[in-house]
């Protein structure tokens, strides 16, 4: 299967999304640059980790009006699987395609540290392959992650179970302790209600092999693969 | 043109400049609330035309109005005899 890595100015966890699916997975993978407007066949497309636009105005705010976002947006609504890293997540935020949005963090430090997140559904192409209530071992990085809807918003979301990660001790345990920049629900990651697409604030790319710490977040990508062959 | 977070979304620097202030005995504050800013230079033929697109543009990019709201205001004067 092939995955799209979408390229934007300032995107710099390209080249590890690639690194995870081509040399970790052993699937295909091409760079799709911000300005073109074809995907080139691909089966799932991966809105990566970075500071596209420098985060000039807000985090993900340009990037989402780039051309190559009418492409996803149009895979997006013929249900071709999607997921938003970091400034992929924040990204596909600004451009509607999930709900919400993400403030800075609550002490307003930028964040560099491995979490636990709990996958709270496998109905998703990114966690099919993982089990309900599995903890996963990931690094986050980022200032803005403070994921935030109005309570109405939240409501649904959890009635919808949109809700596909939450931050949780090792022991799958949440706490206002754990949920390390504010977020409302401890909530880490979320999906549309069609459930193709799927943004996070973690890097699973990163979490890929054991000799980087944790190999946690190759069920996220192994996800997608086994998806698509199902 | 002035995006704020919205009074629902808290707002973690202005909470830390009110205990600034606070704290150089200006008991007198009671919030603060920061901000963006914005000037346009705006071609158009009236002040109205300007506010209609100047609250477009706020929409569509300037503001996140999920989290921000904002307030548009015109000044014909500026940039006339350019």
């Amino acid at each position: 299967m092939k995955f799209a890595i979408i390229e934007f100015p300032g995107s710099n966890c390209d080249h590890d999304a690639y690194h995870a699916v081509r040399h970790v997975l052993g699937q295909q993978a091409d760079f799709i640059w911000h300005k073109d407007t074809d995907l080139r066949g691909a089966d799932t497309v991966v809105l990566p980790g970075g500071f596209s636009y420098g985060d000039y105005l807000r985090t993900g705010a340009i990037a989402s009006f780039s051309p190559v976002m009418d492409k996803v947006r149009e895979f997006a609504a013929a249900g071709g699987p999607v997921i938003g890293i970091c400034n992929g997540f924040q990204i596909l935020l600004e451009a509607g395609l999930l709900d919400g949005a993400l403030l800075r963090n609550r002490r307003l430090k930028f964040l560099c540290q491995d979490v636990h997140v709990r996958v709270e559904a496998t109905d998703t192409p990114f966690t099919a392959s993982a089990e309900l209530g599995q903890v996963l071992k990931l690094p986050i990085a980022h200032r803005e992650g403070n994921y935030h809807v109005v309570p109405e918003r939240l409501a649904d979301l959890e009635a919808n179970r949109q809700v596909i990660f939450r931050y949780c001790d090792s022991a799958g345990l949440t706490s206002d302790s754990v949920n390390p920049n504010g977020s409302v629900g401890s909530i880490a990651g979320i999906c549309n209600l069609r459930r193709n697409v799927v943004g996070l604030m973690p890097h699973p790319e990163r979490a890929c092999e054991s000799l980087l710490g944790s190999d946690d977040g190759r069920v996220v990508f192994e996800s997608a693969v086994a998806a698509l062959v199902a | 043109m002035f995006v704020t977070l919205k009074p629902s979304v808290f707002d973690p620097q202005g909470q830390t400049i009110l205990d600034a202030l606070s704290s150089l005995g200006y008991e007198s504050v009671r919030d603060v609330r920061q901000g963006k800013f914005f000037e346009l230079d705006v071609v158009a033929d009236s002040a109205q035309e300007a506010m209609t697109i100047s609250t477009e543009i706020a929409d569509k990019l300037l503001a996140n109005t999920v989290i921000e709201g904002y307030r548009v205001e015109v000044d014909p004067k500026r940039g006339e005899g350019d």
